[in-house]
């Protein structure tokens, strides 16, 4: 029998609250099947189910709020075999499809599983370390028993200790000296969840997910930056070419060639194409993630997926796919998790640069500016030319900036020859 | 087709485009994607709905010519106009 989580949309996310299953017990699924509707800080999200079989029970109702990795329905894999043996070639053929990646990000569900036999919410595991509560001595209130923050607190106050609310109305000593993480923990997040007693506008889960995230970035990466000003003459001409040709829905704008140039690039200096996670782990398939800016405010980060096996009209295809949809807070699960790097193209139209903050546990992000006429030199000749500020922001602890370096390099040699992509 | 008409059908599909402005406040002589905040997605998006609701086939060399909306107006009144004759 297996259990399928509640999956996590990213590093900040703790929990979702199901709105409608899409399945029902005794149904067949198969991979990529949408099973659920979430609502979570990003939106209302499609969640997809990786296994196959049939579904033996629904554990959640509707409704409920649901923390990341805890059981929402079992499914038995057993049942697929018998229903489905007659799709057995397809289904081999989607086994040798299956990324490496996937199976690993598999074993990590699993062990988080194993790890959530005590089922607690993650703040809630935080604040039990912290105060050095034992978590198995305390009975869950949450759903399916699970331990919630308020739980612990009660703990706390029992043990005669004051809760971590209090806490914080203690402004925190300015010694000079660093303050632990425990006392930043305190200061950042706490403001977040006395935010979250109450109902929390699309808008404002949005920006407390991006403020989550960000500093989190900002207390544990150490950037370092890069800059290269690639002339796009060649690339715009192309362009401007391939577009003559095109039906105006089917246009190309320079955002695909970026994208498709970048994933290029990575396949050359893969140590970019990473996960820092106890030291660092090189992904396999490139997964870009784009980031989209809310006209509301906020941002949101779907993800193309293998965006090197993509031709850039593929990636201009997905774009135009999920670029509404991302505005709309409409995506699936899928879409939302799973990126290698991110590209954050915010200077288009406006600023002439922008230096990005790092997306946990990815080890870099690319800025891409505005492209802008400039005095461009070359060969000894000054001409004016349309280029383009690309930044580099790299995490040091995994890569330094000779790394960067030769990304950067191999980014603009591509992007001198667009045909190539 | 004549002026107030397009002028109408502009304001609705900017309207889809950025919902929570008021294009109908823009003034002539407005960058219409400066005022408001389009980007080149969403500015490729408004061109594809004009061609869908005009028949007009917006070239990538004209964006220049179509950057407010007097231009924009006058730039699809002379192609309706020649598609007519």
């Amino acid at each position: 029998m297996t259990e399928f989580l509640m999956p996590s949309l990213g590093a900040d996310m703790e929990d979702g609250t199901l709105v409608e299953w899409r399945k029902k017990s005794g149904d067949t699924v198969k991979r990529g099947d949408i099973i659920a509707e979430v609502e979570t800080q990003k939106g209302l999200i499609e969640i997809e189910v990786f296994d196959e079989g049939v579904i033996e029970k629904l554990l959640i109702k509707e409704g409920e709020k649901v923390p990341v990795g805890s059981p929402m329905a079992l499914i038995n894999p057993d049942g697929a075999e018998v229903e489905t043996k007659k799709e057995t070639a397809s289904k081999k053929k989607e086994d040798e499809l299956q990324p490496i990646e996937e199976k690993a990000e598999q074993k990590i569900m699993e062990k988080s599983t194993k790890e959530i036999r005590i089922r607690a919410t993650p703040i809630a595991k935080k604040i039990a370390q912290d105060k050095g509560i034992d978590l198995s001595q305390i009975t869950g209130t949450g759903e399916n028993g699970a331990i919630t923050k308020d739980d612990v607190e009660n703990a706390i106050v029992q043990k005669g200790e004051k809760p971590v609310e209090k806490l914080v109305e203690v402004e925190p000593e300015i010694t000079g000296a660093q303050p632990s993480e425990a006392e930043l923990y305190k200061m950042e997040k706490q403001p977040v969840e006395v935010k979250k007693e109450r109902a929390l506008t699309p808008a404002e889960a949005i920006r407390s997910a991006v403020a989550a995230a960000m500093s989190k970035s900002n207390r544990e990466i150490p950037h370092y930056y890069l800059e290269k000003r690639v002339d796009m003459s060649k690339a715009m001409a192309w362009m401007k070419e391939t577009n003559r040709e095109r039906p105006i829905e089917k246009r190309l704008l320079p955002a695909a060639l970026f994208i498709k140039a970048v994933a290029s690039s990575l396949d050359e200096v893969s140590e970019l194409n990473a996960i820092w996670e106890n030291g660092l782990q090189l992904k396999n398939e490139i997964n870009i993630g784009f980031v989209v800016s809310l006209r509301t405010g906020g941002i949101i980060v779907p993800v193309i997926l293998q965006a090197d096996s993509k031709s850039v009209s593929e990636i201009m295809e997905v774009l135009n796919d999920l670029i509404p949809r991302a505005r709309a807070l409409k995506l699936r699960s899928s879409e939302l998790s799973g990126s290698t790097i991110t590209i954050t193209n915010i200077g288009e139209g406006s600023a002439d640069k922008v230096f990005g903050v790092i997306y946990p546990p990815q080890v870099a992000i690319i800025g891409f500016g505005n492209i802008t006429e400039q005095a461009f030199a070359e060969n000894g000749m000054l001409g004016i030319r349309p280029v383009v500020d690309v930044t580099l922001a790299g995490d040091h602890r995994a890569t330094d900036g000779i790394t960067g370096s030769r990304f950067l390099g191999s980014l603009n040699k591509y992007l001198q020859n667009p045909e190539s992509l | 087709m004549n002026e107030e008409e397009i002028k109408i059908i502009i304001f609705q599909l900017l309207k889809k485009i950025a919902p929570d402005t008021e294009p109908s406040e823009l003034q002539p002589d407005e960058n219409i994607r400066e005022v408001l905040n389009i980007d080149s997605f969403d500015s490729l998006q408004f061109i594809v709905s004009l061609n869908e609701k005009l028949g007009i086939e917006i070239p990538e060399e004209d964006y220049g010519k179509i950057s407010t909306l007097k231009s924009l107006i006058n730039y699809l009144l002379a192609k309706l106009k020649s598609q007519l004759s």
